[in-house]
């Protein structure tokens, strides 16, 4: 089976730590990723923001670039949602049959968590953790793409983790992308709350699969000195007891 | 009494940014919201084969509106038939013409009225008033807000903003005025509240020779409109005077009573969170005898066609109003539903508002960016509206139409640009190194505390991460 990393330009950019504990971790399992380089970004932004036609161009580099694998795999529940759902509707509106066609002929997308459970079928990964966590399920993994449970599962068989329930989980952090900037206000009274539960969980790491909304909560934990560090779900399944996570950024 | 409008309201950030800041306000809706969300969530439970219910109401819906036409000429034949005058209007304005009209001809300067979106819409209220003829809101929630002379903050429990003490002063300063005052001595007892409304409002419905209602359905095998309610004034008004006027969207027809039955289950688990609403009404033109002997059904377009001809947003004309997107919506449990401008608030407001009026103001091309797309509100909705799916939609007409107007906007500039990176992995490198040296000059121990110009919203309660050394890709080049 082949299986392209489909890293997306936000973690590539801003969090490669992520990218480089998604290979360590899938190599780890016996499965070898491939990066093809000609991969840029899956249009999400400009698509929830109302620029439809500037996503064209992203989704026909999307479709040439990861043509010919058996699967694609990504950290990232909202792009690979954006992927699912929308790529043919981008088509559709610019009328390109086409692409179209690429995109339904297209290999399967799968968010981290689903490939490991659904299609590696594992949920012991072999990872050391021993620290308290707690989880942040994600609008996007949690509602497009129904996820349900599979993270907590890969979370709860990490040998030393001391998982806490969230409270409140699946609302949502406040987070939307440009919803941040146009209605910051709005987004950060959802922030502050979603702070406070993370804070009642007493949890020294907060993770989800997602590092945009991890990159809006952990910018709050940080701004108020709470102590509490963000960590993509893919660190912690890639850390062992010999090489634990590399870098520990505090908040 | 309430004579004010939404004409002129703000863009939904900026109204959103006061409604935060009233701790009332958050406390109420917190409070409220809470409540509702967890009712309804153990009715639905109940239910078995809820995803099958939501099914068949989305499925009868969208077939009826494909076939609207026809099922209009039949409900105007079966009304007529039953002894009933049906009337249709383009837009608010020409129904409240209407309205304006029949009134004057029974001779009656006051009316009583049964809570109902359609007539808030048209802002009838506001133009009956300036014919002389007063119209009086007998929903216990809806005369909370009229006496406050305020506006309803949500569609089911218009007054949610409001609590107990609130009420009980509103009560006691405004009900004089309009007819039987408030009892003397009067607290913020839940039922001693009810009590002085219903003494209040039994006096007009005695006197009342005219009512106006709205609808929840038509029938339109048998000509028939159905009111669900849960306090019974609704019954009262739709009884005990001589002339009834319902104004009703066009969308709010079912095929038959087969179809209404999937409603009748679908909407008050979703709405109020009980099994079944107290009240349902249902009257087919008139019985010589019995109730009204005049029926005026005044039907409303006001948007509705061409919201039907968009192939996305016309989804947004299944709604039944049940509020359930509202009650989990974590931008409307924040900062309420006045931010919204207008009678839909909440997430169906976002989508139903913009499509009915059009996005020529501000406010109406803000509404569908008032939203996170956290899917929250698809996953109650009873009728399976995919409310984000037209909120982006509608976000690429809002986008579509500035680019038409050709005004020169920084956000635009940045897509733009944004996209001419992205569509090319070199170019993306190069603003890779860019970025993560930019990123370094601001950054202090890896993370940015202030970031400029449009960027700066974020850093106002957020840290920002720095962008990495080294790239992913980058990485991958160097070890691979
Ligand atoms: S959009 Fe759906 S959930 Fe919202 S009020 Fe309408 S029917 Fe209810």
């Amino acid at each position: 089976m082949r299986v392209a990393l489909f890293i997306t330009c936000f973690n590539d950019t801003l969090f490669p730590d992520t990218g480089r504990a998604v290979v360590t971790l899938l190599e780890r399992l016996g499965c070898r990723v491939e990066f093809p380089l000609g991969q840029t970004c899956c249009g999400q932004m400009h698509f929830n923001t109302g620029y439809q036609p500037e996503c064209v161009p992203l989704v026909r580099r999307f479709t040439e670039v990861f043509d010919g694998y058996d699967a694609v795999v990504s950290p990232s529940g909202s792009c690979t949602a954006m992927v699912r759902e929308y790529h043919g509707r981008v088509a559709e509106v610019a009328g390109d049959e086409r692409l179209a066609e690429a995109v339904r002929a297209g290999p399967p997308v799968y968010e981290l968590s689903e490939f490991l459970v659904d299609v590696l079928q594992v949920t012991d990964v072999g990872a050391y953790f021993p620290h308290r966590v707690t989880y942040h399920p994600t609008c996007h993994s949690l509602r497009m793409l129904g996820v349900g449970d599979k993270p907590l599962a890969l979370l709860r068989a990490v040998q030393g983790i001391d998982l806490a329930e969230l409270p409140a989980a699946d609302q949502c952090c406040g987070f939307g992308g440009t919803f941040a900037l146009k209605n910051a206000d709005t987004s950060a009274a959802m922030c502050t709350d979603k702070v406070r539960h993370v804070l009642a969980t007493g949890a020294e790491v907060l993770s989800a699969g997602d590092n945009s909304c991890l990159m809006h909560i952990g910018g709050s934990l940080s701004r108020l000195r709470t102590g509490v560090r963000t960590l993509h779900l893919a660190e912690i399944l890639a850390a062992t007891r010999e090489s634990p996570v590399r870098k520990v950024k505090s908040a | 009494m309430s004579d004010s409008t939404y004409l002129g309201m703000p863009p939904f950030p900026e109204a959103a940014r006061t409604a935060l800041g009233d701790t009332q306000l958050r406390s109420n809706l917190a409070h409220a919201t809470d409540t509702i969300r967890r009712k309804r969530a153990a009715v639905v439970a109940e239910v078995d084969d809820w995803e099958e219910l939501r099914e068949a109401g989305r499925a009868v819906k969208e077939r009826t509106l494909r076939h609207l036409d026809t099922y209009l000429v039949r409900l105007e034949e079966r009304v007529t038939a039953a002894g009933g005058q049906v009337h249709w209007a383009r837009d608010g304005a020409e129904a409240g013409r209407i309205v304006t009209e029949l009134v004057r001809a029974t001779g009656e300067s006051e009316v009583v009225k049964i809570k109902s979106m359609a007539t808030q819409e048209i802002e009838l209220n506001e133009t009956l008033a300036e014919a002389g003829i007063a119209a009086y809101e007998t929903d216990l929630a809806e005369l909370i807000v009229q006496l406050g002379d305020d506006h309803p903050s949500h569609i089911l429990v218009p007054a949610i903003h409001r609590n107990r003490a609130e009420i009980r002063e509103i009560f006691v300063r405004e009900m004089g005025a309009y007819g039987t005052p408030a009892p003397d001595g009067l607290t913020d007892d839940p039922a001693r509240l009810a009590e002085a409304a219903r003494l209040h409002l039994r006096e007009k419905f005695l006197r009342a020779k005219v009512g106006i209602s709205g609808a929840n359905f038509l029938v339109a095998d048998t000509g028939t409109a159905v009111v669900v309610e849960s306090e019974g004034n609704g019954r009262m008004c739709l009884t005990l005077p001589e002339t009834l006027i319902s104004v009703v969207g066009i969308e709010k027809i079912v095929p038959s009573w087969q179809d209404l039955e999937v409603f009748l289950q679908l909407l008050p688990r979703s709405s109020t969170g009980e099994r079944m609403n107290p009240y349902t009404s249902t009257w087919t033109g008139t019985t010589e005898g019995d109730g009204p002997s005049t029926f005026h059904l005044v039907l409303l377009d006001g948007g509705r066609s061409d919201t039907l001809a968009d192939r996305i947003g016309r989804q947004a004309l299944n709604c039944i109003r049940c509020s359930a997107c509202l009650n989990v919506c974590p931008v409307y449990e924040r900062v309420g539903g006045h931010a919204y401008g207008s009678v839909y608030p909440g997430p169906i407001g976002a989508i139903l508002g913009p499509q009915l009026r059009g996005t020529d103001t501000l406010l109406d091309r803000s509404l569908p960016y008032a939203s996170t797309l956290c899917g929250a509100c698809y996953e109650v909705c009873p009728v399976k509206i995919n409310i984000p799916e037209v909120l982006v939609h509608l976000r690429a007409q809002v986008v579509d139409e500035g680019r038409e107007r050709r005004v020169p906007k920084a956000e635009r500039m940045a897509m733009a640009a944004a996209r001419w990176v992205l569509s090319d992995p070199a170019r993306l490198a190069a603003a890779q190194r860019t970025g993560a040296l930019g990123g370094r000059l601001l950054s202090r121990r890896g993370r940015i505390g202030r970031l400029p110009g449009p960027l700066s919203p974020w850093s106002d309660t957020r840290d920002a991460p720095s962008p990495a050394r080294e790239s992913f890709r980058a990485w991958w080049k160097r070890t691979h």
